[in-house]
């Protein structure tokens, strides 16, 4: 009798512990203008200063914004400050503060705050505070409602630069546990490992939005995020697979697609043989149908890509470059015949092996490559290694991974491919690259550095640097009736423009 | 006295043969090739795919019969490894002790408290990545201590045994007592050992292809596969169903062989 009252009891230990969970459903949540959110990762800071996991700065954007801030057309228009005027030499930028701005508490937006928050990330004793890409200004100065910011040499970078000098009130210390900005969404509260949420600030000078109340839960692990997307118990996921997303219910969710913003390739160790021959590498590039790579491993996500740039960067997008090589086994023979390996050659793809996309790309690759004689084997290494062998030391033949430009400029995803330059992990070296690069560097306006950089681009697909695959999609799951997504061409998340259908 | 078949043995027989006939034809002959994508994803199993397919379109029968192979050869060398160097551990450690026992017999602590995972990274680092001997080495060395310590004790409880010491007084030397008088004895001990380790080895091997070493994709084993079926457990059940399947009738088959062969040596006790 005692023991089973002790199973009674345990059972139904069990079955209220499986349900503590109890999460309210979509309409439900609809009907008072709230919203759940799944997050893969717990926030490293809600200090602005100190914030530096991109998954961080993806939804603390809609809480903190700078002078100047991002459209989703990659755009950078004012913000905090209301105008902004760049002198005719490119060192002199006046920004105008905006009237009528206020903090998260109420207070008013001063020249005050202003210079605090850009002088604590340009030039403080606190080392971790200070944004390496400000270390252009030469000096910061108020004059009445204008700032007037200097640069010891034009840089086209530094509204880009800027924009991550987030506006905060002076002196205020107590960000990391109830941080204020000036964004359209205010934090209300944290538990750390579980859950934030932020709800509607009224008094935006801007669009303010549209939903009262949103809660970013943190859900690690990816089968987390797909059963809390089946029971109802989130709106909206970003960043899923194409594995995740056939898991989902298509009655219940929309899947949107968006773009990864990154460079996914099979770069290639332009220094060793036989990636030295040109001949090998466009080889390469006539074996490798990148469509069917995506319709292999990414069940047909994803945007084919033919250079180092990516669609979100409309403006230096070279789109005809995407389908410079054609896929063409009888060239890829050709080519390979010329260069001296009639019978192809054998090579080896080391991919890091926590990231399954990559993993699935090789494979598939693997598998083209065979279809043009070349004979290659998958070298799976973990993280650490890859960082140092790959990346750091420069130790492989052939590698694929993901490239990405963590601010609103393209100029990272080309000037890797300098010679000279540090972080040129493929060896790739070409003196036109090189030239078209200082050229492009030093450019005074922005429609000259524009066609340099789309010159660039054009020297990497000539050349078959690397070969191109794709911008990986980004897919997010969102709830039926639920609107207003639109996609970044950086890492963010705007809540701001989401709503819920009536 | 003969030694009479059991029904255990002759179960785990007929099991672990048909696997092993099965694996041995995926050597040279699979029903599909084990890499060619050309199936469809995700098809759920018919006829012509009775497995069916995974998320590139391969069949996962042909990869089955193929990883079969490759695992059963992996587990079987690993397990050797361990249980040859620790049965020699556990024997010189059992019967003479004293000093050497307290050394090797430490080492073999410093071994089990070292995780499998960074003397596999050590390994990786010394012989260099992609080898599929590497994980044979890595995963040996990490067998070693269960086998030296099970083996030990069973060398040290036989070591005072009266046929022992009568073996002494005839003069036996130290190393006829060993192989000839004790080593047959610890067999009951031996045997389970072998036969756990051997199962607890082919699921490991896949948790060290992450680090490079072992089977690499694409090729197939099945702890790898089970591995990879996990994150499409709803997109694609039958994966990891009939990978899963798999290994546990291999499990099963080497797990009764190894009961039928106790059974066998207590009757005949």
């Amino acid at each position: 009798m005692k023991r089973k009252l002790l199973t009674l009891t345990l059972a139904l230990l069990t079955l209220a512990a499986v349900s503590i969970p109890v999460f309210a459903s979509a309409s439900r949540r609809a009907s008072q203008n709230e919203l759940a959110i799944g997050i893969a990762q717990d926030f490293d800071s809600l200090d602005p200063d100190y914030m530096t996991a991109a998954g961080t700065k993806e939804i603390l954007f809609n809480v903190f914004e700078g002078l100047v801030k991002p459209t989703s057309d990659g755009d950078i228009v004012p913000a905090v400050a209301s105008d902004v005027q760049r002198s005719e030499d490119g060192l002199t930028y006046t920004f105008t503060l905006r009237e009528g701005v206020l903090f998260h508490n109420g207070d008013p937006v001063t020249m005050d705050d202003v210079l605090y928050s850009i002088t604590r990330r340009w030039n403080s004793d606190d080392a971790a505070a200070i944004l390496p890409a400000l270390a252009v200004i030469e000096s910061v100065e108020a004059d009445g409602e204008t700032l007037v910011i200097t640069l010891s040499e034009p840089s086209n970078e530094f509204l880009a630069a800027i924009m991550n000098a987030y506006i905060i009130p002076a002196g205020y210390t107590a960000q990391e546990t109830a941080p204020i900005g000036t964004g359209p969404y205010r934090f209300v509260s944290r538990e750390v490992q579980d859950s934030l949420v932020v709800e509607r600030f009224p008094e935006y000078y801007g669009t303010p939005g549209h939903v009262d109340r949103i809660t970013f839960r943190i859900l690690e692990g990816a089968d987390g995020l797909v059963l809390g997307l089946q029971s109802g118990a989130l709106d909206l996921v970003a960043h899923l697979s194409s594995d995740q997303v056939i898991q989902l219910d298509p009655r219940d969710y929309d899947i949107c697609e968006g773009s990864m913003n990154l460079v996914q390739a099979l770069y290639l160790n332009n220094a060793a043989a036989p990636f030295d021959d040109i001949r090998v590498r466009q080889a390469l590039c006539y074996a490798i149908d990148k469509r069917e790579v995506l319709a292999k491993a990414f069940d047909g996500y994803g945007t084919p890509l033919g250079t180092s740039m990516f669609p979100s960067f409309s403006k230096y997008y070279d789109e005809s470059l995407t389908d410079y090589y054609t896929p063409d086994l009888d060239k890829a023979h050709a080519l390979l015949t010329e260069a001296g390996y009639p019978d192809g050659f054998e090579m080896t793809i080391t991919v890091p092996s926590n990231y399954t996309p990559h993993v699935n790309t090789a494979v598939v690759l693997v598998e083209l490559l065979k279809k043009a004689g070349i004979k290659a084997t998958v070298q799976p290494v973990d993280w650490s290694t890859w960082l140092s062998d790959v990346y750091g030391a420069r130790k492989f033949q052939s590698t694929i991974t993901g490239l990405t430009s963590d601010n609103m400029t393209a100029r990272k995803l080309l000037e890797r491919f300098g010679s000279q330059v540090g972080n040129n992990f493929t060896n790739y070296s070409n003196e036109e690259y090189d030239a078209i690069l200082a050229q492009a560097l030093s450019a005074s306006n922005d429609e000259e550095q524009t066609e340099l950089y789309r010159a660039l681009e054009r020297n990497l697909t000539e050349n078959a640097a690397n070969v191109y695959i794709q911008d990986m999609a980004d897919l997010v799951a969102v709830h039926k009736g639920l609107s207003g997504l639109t996609f970044y061409p950086i890492y963010v998340l705007d809540v701001s423009a989401l709503y819920w259908e009536s | 006295m003969k030694k009479k078949m059991n029904s255990y043995l002759l179960t785990g027989l007929i099991i672990t043969g048909t696997f092993l006939l099965l694996a041995l034809i995926g050597q040279f002959w699979t029903p599909y090739v084990p890499t060619d994508m050309a199936y469809g994803r995700f098809q759920a199993p018919t006829l012509s795919h009775p497995f069916g397919t995974d998320n590139f379109g391969r069949d996962i029968l042909s990869r089955v019969m193929e990883g079969a192979g490759t695992t059963f050869f992996i587990a079987l060398l690993t397990v050797s490894l361990g249980a040859v160097a620790g049965t020699a551990v556990g024997a010189v450690t059992g019967y003479f002790g004293g000093l050497l026992d307290d050394i090797l017999m430490r080492l073999n602590d410093a071994l089990t408290a070292f995780p499998s995972f960074l003397l596999a990274l050590l390994i990786v680092s010394l012989i260099g990545p992609g080898k599929k001997l590497s994980v044979i080495l890595a995963l040996g060395l990490v067998f070693i201590p269960s086998f030296a310590r099970v083996m030990r004790s069973a060398f040290a409880s036989l070591r005072t045994a009266n046929y022992v010491t009568g073996a002494r007084l005839m003069g036996a030397g130290s190393s006829r007592i060993l192989f000839v008088h004790l080593l047959p004895n610890t067999f009951k001990v031996f045997l389970p050992a072998f036969t756990i380790g051997f199962n607890n080895a082919v699921l490991a091997e896949a948790s060290m292809s992450f680090l490079g070493i072992g089977v690499t994709p694409p090729d197939a084993s099945l702890g790898y596969m089970l591995s990879e079926a996990q994150s499409m457990l709803r997109a694609a059940p039958w994966y990891a169903i009939f990978t899963g399947l798999t290994i546990v009738f291999l499990v099963f088959g080497v797990g009764l062989i190894g009961e039928g062969l106790q059974l066998m040596e207590g009757e005949e006790g």
